[in-house]
C-alpha cells in the first residue's frame, strides 16, 4: 500500500535499486511516502533502511562503488536526474543516529552553518531563523543564554540532537530523514524527540528509520518493513502492528526473527 | 525467537485453559444440580467459585505484566487481549453458574412440579458450546469458532421457546409460578453462558484472524494465518 490517494505525496520512489560495488542493498522499492506526516522505516540489521533513506538525499552515492539506479521525486525536484546533490540535500535534511553538532562552533554557528555555506549573509535574518529554529527543535528555552558562549558539543546527548535537527531545519527542507535518533538517547531525551516529531510533521515529510518498533508505532503514521533490501510491506502503522497482511512481517514485529 | 516471551504466552495459555475447565465443571455442576435437586453439588459450585475469582486475578495480572514488559506486538498483542478478553468471560460464566445454583437452592424448599422445558437439553446444548469455544482457543482455530457462533442461535430459540410455555404455565398452574419462574431464570443463565460462549468464540477468531467479527460485524482485513 502507498499513501492514501486523498494524501499529497512528499516522496515518490519508484524502482529504486541500490547497491554496494556488486551487493545489491535495494531491491526495485516503489513507495509513495505521504507529505507532512511520518513514516517509519522498520527491519532487521542489514536490511536496506538505512541505505534506503540514504538514497532519498543522495548520501549513498557518497561511499565508494556505491550505484542507484530508479527514480526519487520530491514534490518538482528529480532527485537523480540532474539535480546537484547538494541542491538536493538543502531540501532533504537528515539527521544521524549519533548527534554530530560541529564540536567547535558555538550553539549558534551550529545552527546558522548550512545557511552560511548557502551563502546566506543577513545578519539580522539568520538571527531570526537561528531562534526560530531553535525553537521549533524545543531547544531554544534550554540554551537562549548561551548562545554564543557555548559550543554544540557541550550539551548534552538529547540537546546535541535535538541542535542538530534544528540545524536541519535552519535551512528549511521540506523533507527531513531521521537514521535511528534516538538510539543512543535516554527514555526521557528520547521522548523529547518523539514529542517534536509529532510537532515537526505538521510542516515536513518525516523519514525515521528506528529499530525501537515501539517508537515506531508512536510516531508514524505509516511503516514500511524492509528484508533483505526488500520492501515486504507498507501500511498504516496501527494495520503493521496489530494485524500486518505478511507472515514475514509478522514474525519480525513479534520477535520471531531478526 | 523470544524464548521467555514465548514460555510465558504458553503458561498464560495453560492458565487460561485450567480456569476455562473450572468454568466449564461449574456449569455442568449447576446443571447436575439443577436435575437431580442435589445441595451437596450447588457447594461445590460455590466452593469453586472462588477458585474462578483467584485464577481472573492470576490471568490478569500475568497478561498486564505481559503488556507492560513485553510491549507484544501483532498476533502476540491479539492474543493477549483475547485471553483478557476471555478472562473475563469465564469468570461470568462461573457467576452464571452461582446464580443456576441460588435457584437450585430455593428450589429444594418447594414441592416438585413437573414443568414442560427441557433444562438439561438447553445445558447439554450450552456446554457443548462452551466446550467448543474452549477448543477452538486451544488448537488456535477461528472455524471452529465460527461454528460456536452459529449455535448461538439454537441456544436463544431453546430460550425463546422456554419463555412461552412456562408463561402459559404459571397462567394455567398458579401453584407452580415460582417454580415455573425458577426454570425460566434457569434458561436465562444459560442463554447468558451461550453468550459469553460467543464473545470466547468472537475473541478466538480476533487473534487468529484479526477480524472483528462482533455484532455481525464485516472484516475489514484479516491478518496472515498464525502458524
Amino acid at each position: 500500500m502507498n499513501a492514501e490517494p486523498n494524501t499529497e505525496i512528499g516522496v515518490q520512489v519508484e524502482n529504486l535499486n541500490a547497491w554496494f560495488g556488486k551487493t545489491q542493498a535495494l531491491q526495485d522499492i516503489s513507495m509513495n511516502v505521504a507529505a507532512k506526516h511520518a513514516t517509519a522505516i522498520i527491519g532487521p540489521s542489514g536490511c536496506g533502511k538505512s541505505t534506503f533513506v540514504r538514497c532519498l538525499n543522495r548520501m549513498h552515492e557518497t561511499v565508494r562503488d556505491a550505484r542507484v539506479t530508479g527514480r526519487v521525486r520530491i514534490g518538482e525536484l528529480d532527485v537523480y536526474n540532474g539535480t546537484p546533490a547538494v541542491y538536493v540535500r538543502r531540501h532533504v535534511g537528515m539527521v544521524f543516529q549519533k548527534a554530530n553538532p560541529f564540536p567547535t562552533m558555538s550553539i549558534y554557528d551550529n545552527v546558522a552553518a548550512g545557511l552560511r555555506l548557502n551563502g546566506f549573509s543577513d545578519r539580522h535574518k539568520l538571527d531570526e531563523i537561528v531562534e526560530n529554529s531553535l525553537k521549533m527543535a524545543v531547544l531554544w528555552d534550554e540554551i537562549k543564554g548561551d548562545l554564543r558562549k557555548k559550543s554544540g558539543a557541550s550539551l548534552s546527548g538529547g540537546q546535541q540532537q535535538r541542535l542538530c535537527i534544528a540545524r536541519a531545519l535552519a535551512v528549511e527542507p521540506q523533507v527531513l530523514l531521521m537514521d535511528e535518533p534516538c538510539s543512543a538517547l535516554d527514555p526521557i531525551s528520547s521522548g523529547k524527540i518523539e514529542d517534536l516529531i509529532f510537532q515537526l510533521k505538521e510542516h515536513y515529510t518525516i523519514v525515521i528509520v528506528t529499530h525501537n518498533m515501539q517508537q515506531a508505532a508512536r510516531v508514524a503514521e505509516y511503516t514500511g518493513f524492509f528484508l533483505l533490501g526488500r520492501l515486504i510491506e507498507f501500511d498504516k502503522t496501527e494495520k503493521i502492528f496489530t494485524k500486518p497482511s505478511e507472515k514475514r512481517t509478522e514474525d519480525y514485529i513479534t520477535g520471531r526473527f531478526g | 525467537m523470544r524464548t521467555r516471551f514465548q514460555q510465558a504466552l504458553d503458561e498464560l495459555r495453560q492458565r487460561l485453559l485450567l480456569m476455562g475447565g473450572l468454568a466449564e465443571q461449574a456449569v455442568d455442576r449447576a446443571c447436575r444440580a439443577y436435575t437431580e435437586r442435589d445441595l451437596t453439588i450447588c457447594h461445590m459450585v460455590l466452593e469453586g467459585e472462588t477458585q474462578i475469582n483467584a485464577a481472573e486475578r492470576e490471568i490478569d495480572e500475568l497478561a498486564f505484566d505481559l503488556l507492560a514488559m513485553q510491549q507484544p506486538m501483532a498476533v502476540d498483542l491479539r492474543f493477549i487481549m483475547a485471553v483478557i478478553k476471555i478472562n473475563s468471560d469465564l469468570e461470568r460464566v462461573g457467576d452464571q453458574a452461582v446464580n443456576i445454583t441460588e435457584r437450585v437452592m430455593d428450589l429444594v424448599e418447594m414441592p416438585a412440579e413437573e414443568l414442560p422445558v427441557d433444562i438439561p437439553r438447553m445445558a447439554t446444548a450450552v456446554g457443548a458450546m462452551v466446550r467448543r469455544a474452549l477448543e477452538s482457543f486451544i488448537e488456535g482455530k477461528a472455524e471452529l469458532a465460527m461454528a460456536v457462533l452459529e449455535m448461538d442461535n439454537v441456544i436463544d430459540r431453546m430460550r425463546d421457546e422456554a419463555f412461552i410455555m412456562l408463561v402459559k404455565t404459571m397462567n394455567e398452574r398458579p401453584q407452580a409460578t415460582r417454580q415455573a419462574l425458577d426454570a425460566l431464570l434457569v434458561t436465562r443463565n444459560l442463554e447468558r453462558v451461550a453468550d459469553h460462549a460467543t464473545n470466547i468464540a468472537e475473541d478466538v477468531i480476533f487473534w487468529v484472524r484479526g477480524a472483528d467479527v462482533r455484532h455481525n460485524a464485516i472484516p475489514e482485513t484479516t491478518a496472515p494465518a498464525k502458524k
